[in-house]
Order: C-alpha cells, then sequence, then structure tokens
C-alpha cells in the first residue's frame, strides 16, 4: 500500500498576515517531523491543512502538494485512495457501533475486502493500552485511552498510508513508546504535533509555530544529542514510575532516590511482570 | 436564476453553510434568501444584516413547514426576480427528517452533521436520497476514522451521492459544493416539479386541531385497524 512519494507543503501566511517562515517543506517516507507551539499557534491547524490536502482555501492560505502537483480529487475525497492517516485529539467516539462494526464499516471505506484486517487492528490496539479492548464493545463506551489506541491502530493497520499524522498522542495514557514503535515500522512519513520535549527532539526536523503560521523548520545538526540522551533516561524513569504507580505502588525515599541500579532493575521485574498480568 | 433548496436537521450548521456559500460565490452573484421556519428563525436578519442582500422569512405556525415551502417557492421565485436577483437560496426548516422538499431545476443540498450518529443517516434517507450533494458539517469534531465510517454510512443509503464534508465555520471543504453551485445550471421555463413526494401531512391536525381519533379530522386519516390511510373530505 505504501507508495513513494513526496508531500510538500508550500507557504502561506499567520494570523497577522504575514508569510510564513519557510518557503517549502517536502516530506518523503521515513521522514519524521515535530510540530512544536504555543497552544493556539496553529499546531493543529497545520495537519489539518494537510488532511485537507489545502489548495489554497483554507484560513492559512497554504497548498500541499503530491509529487509536486495538486493531488487528483479523490486523494482528497475518497477514503480508499487517501494517502495520509490522521490521529486527532479526540478521546471519544460518538458512532453508535460496536467496535467490530466500526472497523469493519472503515474498513469497507477504506480497504474493500480486507475483513482479515479487523483482528490486526485489535491486537495491536491492545499492545498500546492497559484495558483490553473488545470487538463486542461500544465505541462510545469505551475509555479515552482505549479510543486513541484503538484510533492508533486503525491509522497504521486499515490506513496504512505512507503519511502519518499525530496530534498529541502522549495526552492519552497509553504506551506511547510501543505507539512509537509501531509507527516507525512500514517507511512512513511521520508528522507529530507535541508538546513531549523528547518526541519534538528526537524527529528529523521541528516545525515551529507561532500566530497561525510555521515560523521557522529547525533540522538539528546533531548539537542536541546529548539533551536527547538526558532526556531518555529521565523519560525511562519516568515511565517506570509512571507503571508502578499504575499497578499500586508505594515509594520508600530509598527506592525513588533513583541513583541504586539495584532499585531500578527491581522496578523493570516489577513492571514486566504486571505487564504480563495485564495482557492476559 | 439559480435555485438552491438547503435541508437538514435543525442544529446541523445548515445557516453556516449558506454563509460560506454566500461568501464564496462567483462574482457577479446577486443572491436572494428565503428561510421557512415554523415558530422562531433570526437567519434572515442575521444574512441580510452582514451581506445586505434581500431576504423573507415565512413562519409555518401549525402546518409542516415543507408544505408551506412547497406552497410558497413559485411566489419566492418571481420575489427574487423581481429583484433581479440571479440566485435564490431557500432553507427548510429541517424538522422531521422525512422531507424532500428538492425539485427540479434546482440544486438540492442535504446538511447533515458528523455528531449525529452513524445510523441518522438511515433515519433521514428520504431527506438524503433526493438531494444532489450531502454536505457533512463538524467535521473537526471527530476523528478522520470516524468520519470515514459516517462517509460509509451515507453511501449505504444513497450510494451514488455527491459527499463533500466539512467544517464549515473555518469552510475547509467546501470548494467542491462551491464548484457543484457554479455549473448548475438557471432554472429556465420549465415547469419546477417537486423530485419526490413529501410526507402527507394536509389535514385538520396540521391545521390545528387538538382532539385525538380519526372520527374528529378530516383530510388523510386513518383509523386503527385500516391498512392504509385515506382520504376523507371534499
Amino acid at each position: 500500500m505504501t507508495q513513494q512519494f513526496t508531500l510538500t507543503i508550500e507557504s502561506g501566511r499567520n494570523r497577522l498576515g504575514e508569510q510564513e517562515g519557510f518557503d517549502r517543506i517536502e516530506i518523503r517516507p521515513g521522514d519524521t517531523l515535530s510540530i512544536v507551539g504555543p497552544t493556539g499557534s496553529g499546531k493543529s491547524a497545520l495537519i489539518n491543512d494537510i488532511e485537507n490536502l489545502a489548495q489554497g482555501d483554507t484560513i492559512t492560505g497554504r497548498r500541499i502538494l503530491i509529487n509536486g502537483e495538486e493531488p487528483p480529487e479523490a486523494f482528497v475525497r475518497e477514503p480508499a485512495f487517501k494517502p495520509i492517516s490522521l490521529i486527532t485529539q479526540n478521546t471519544r467516539c460518538l458512532a453508535d457501533l460496536s467496535v467490530e462494526e466500526f472497523l469493519l464499516m472503515h474498513i469497507r471505506a477504506r480497504r474493500p475486502g480486507r475483513d482479515d484486517l479487523l483482528d490486526e487492528t485489535i491486537n495491536l490496539a491492545n499492545t498500546f493500552t492497559g484495558e483490553e479492548i473488545s470487538l463486542k464493545s461500544r465505541m462510545s463506551g469505551l475509555s479515552g485511552g482505549q479510543t486513541r489506541s484503538l484510533m492508533i491502530a486503525d491509522a497504521l493497520v486499515i490506513g496504512d498510508t505512507p503519511i502519518l499524522l499525530l496530534d498529541e498522542i502522549e495526552n492519552a495514557g497509553i504506551f506511547k513508546d510501543r505507539v512509537i514503535q509501531s509507527l516507525q515500522r512500514g517507511n512512513k512519513a511521520v508528522i507529530l504535533v507535541t508538546h513531549d520535549p523528547y518526541l519534538a527532539l528526537t524527529a528529523g526536523r521541528r516545525i515551529v509555530m507561532r500566530y497561525g503560521g510555521v515560523s521557522s523548520v529547525i533540522e538539528p545538526t546533531g548539537q542536541e544529542q546529548d539533551l536527547i540522551e538526558d532526556l531518555a533516561v529521565v523519560e525511562d524513569r519516568l515511565h517506570l514510575i509512571r507503571e508502578q504507580l499504575r499497578l499500586g505502588a508505594s515509594f520508600s525515599s530509598d527506592s525513588s532516590s533513583g541513583s541504586s541500579s539495584g532499585s531500578s532493575e527491581v522496578l523493570i521485574a516489577a513492571v514486566e511482570q504486571g505487564f504480563q498480568l495485564n495482557r492476559v | 436564476m439559480k435555485l438552491l433548496i438547503i435541508a437538514g436537521p435543525p442544529s446541523g450548521g445548515k445557516t453556516v453553510v449558506i454563509r460560506q456559500i454566500i461568501k464564496n460565490l462567483p462574482e457577479g452573484s446577486l443572491p436572494a434568501f428565503l428561510k421557512i421556519d415554523v415558530v422562531h428563525a433570526t437567519e434572515d436578519e442575521e444574512l441580510a444584516e452582514e451581506f445586505g442582500i434581500p431576504v423573507k422569512k415565512v413562519y409555518s405556525g401549525d402546518v409542516c413547514p415543507d408544505h408551506m415551502g412547497i406552497l410558497v417557492l413559485d411566489d419566492a421565485l418571481h420575489w427574487a426576480e423581481s429583484l433581479s436577483r440571479n440566485i435564490l437560496i431557500i432553507e427548510s426548516a429541517g424538522l422531521c427528517l422525512r422531507c424532500t422538499p428538492y425539485t427540479t431545476h434546482s440544486l438540492g443540498i442535504a446538511v447533515v452533521s458528523s455528531i449525529s450518529g452513524t445510523n441518522s443517516p438511515f433515519k433521514m434517507a428520504p431527506l438524503l436520497a433526493l438531494a444532489d450533494v450531502a454536505v457533512v458539517t463538524k467535521t473537526d469534531l471527530v476523528s478522520q476514522a470516524e468520519k470515514e465510517v459516517f462517509r460509509e454510512s451515507i453511501r449505504k443509503v444513497v450510494p451514488d451521492i455527491d459527499i463533500v464534508e466539512t467544517n464549515a465555520i473555518q469552510g475547509t471543504g467546501l470548494r467542491y459544493l462551491m464548484r457543484r453551485i457554479v455549473n448548475q445550471p438557471e432554472i429556465g421555463q420549465d415547469p419546477i416539479m417537486l423530485r419526490g413526494s413529501p410526507p402527507l401531512g394536509v389535514c385538520t391536525i396540521c391545521i390545528g386541531k387538538k382532539e385525538i381519533g380519526w372520527k374528529n379530522h378530516f383530510g388523510v386519516i386513518r383509523p386503527l385497524d385500516m391498512p392504509e390511510p385515506l382520504y376523507r373530505g371534499d
């Protein structure tokens, strides 16, 4: 399904009417870009422009090209031809359907004849979430984290598009690291809106938003590598403590000091055991 | 003159879509607007103030608003013509969802909200089936997957309908609707007819008689053990 191609963002204008701080951004399969900026700075509007393959007809005036040209109409209007999956911030699904009915309808829209993708989707979703989602659950009854886990799995398995847009995946209480691992498979271009320093810094390019437009595009030169490594350690530690807390742990001043590798190993062992229990 | 008939449930976004249509009409377009509602509507005043266009409003009171719309449509076309307008936009009240207010020689636009539930297209099947375009609004409030499932649900009801998805407040995606409007032919000299039959509503309940039981009414009535309604009266 994944085709080789280039997506180009041609610049528009910000809320003040000024030209954005770039001429064009070219995105190819395998690229990762993060979008950062204060709330209200236009991050979601940017990924919505990409999802809609805007042609100067949105508030920003941006144009989105595929292989250097205006994309065919079917790319915009027919889910079966759409090369872009978007995972929005929605943590509720209003569809009055069971998970199974919902996914089968989405398969019919995106990948007709591939009903076999149903099991793969639900299984992947259940690796992202602590509480298992069943095919018989009602969509409207899923928790926020379950909904987002399912939407991410849906985008990866049913969408399986060369371009993947994610709007703040870190906010759903799901297993972020596993989501990131899944995203990195399959040579996709991944564009993510994030407030998470680690996700923002590890992306290949960083788009900085201000006043409703792009103010700059940063291409890291490697000087941030030390910071990324420091953050990775902090991230690991936060992750372990978070999972422990979720499993009901309480901490003595000794085990929370974090300086001894011994206590970390105990934590890891306990967390892994916790995951095993969760998945049964 | 071009005729646009816009229908859909209340709070689905009809007026927001109309506002975008008026804003994006090509140069030389002279729109007029008619709102048909039951007891309360302010859309006409808002649009007159915002765009300085001629507007009219009809309250149907105790009568089905779509019946009322059908009755006044001919006069409305003459009204718009007498003001030298070249596009008449009619907004229905959007109540029972059984309505099919679209006519021949018009562009029929059904406006439905993407948050109205996956089964809503089935419930409003007649409203969608005879429309030319289904405009799905509020797509910014649902996930992409949910938007696509809703689209699939409309496709099940009307396989070939032209679906335009939009966040109408921003106007995203409406370029496809505007293209349909630009390409829509003028009404011409042929008589304008309803595309489908609206639900029967011309009876004494419709005009406000409150008694229960068919014996108290005239028009289209139905006793409990009769399989089909019948007409009682002159």
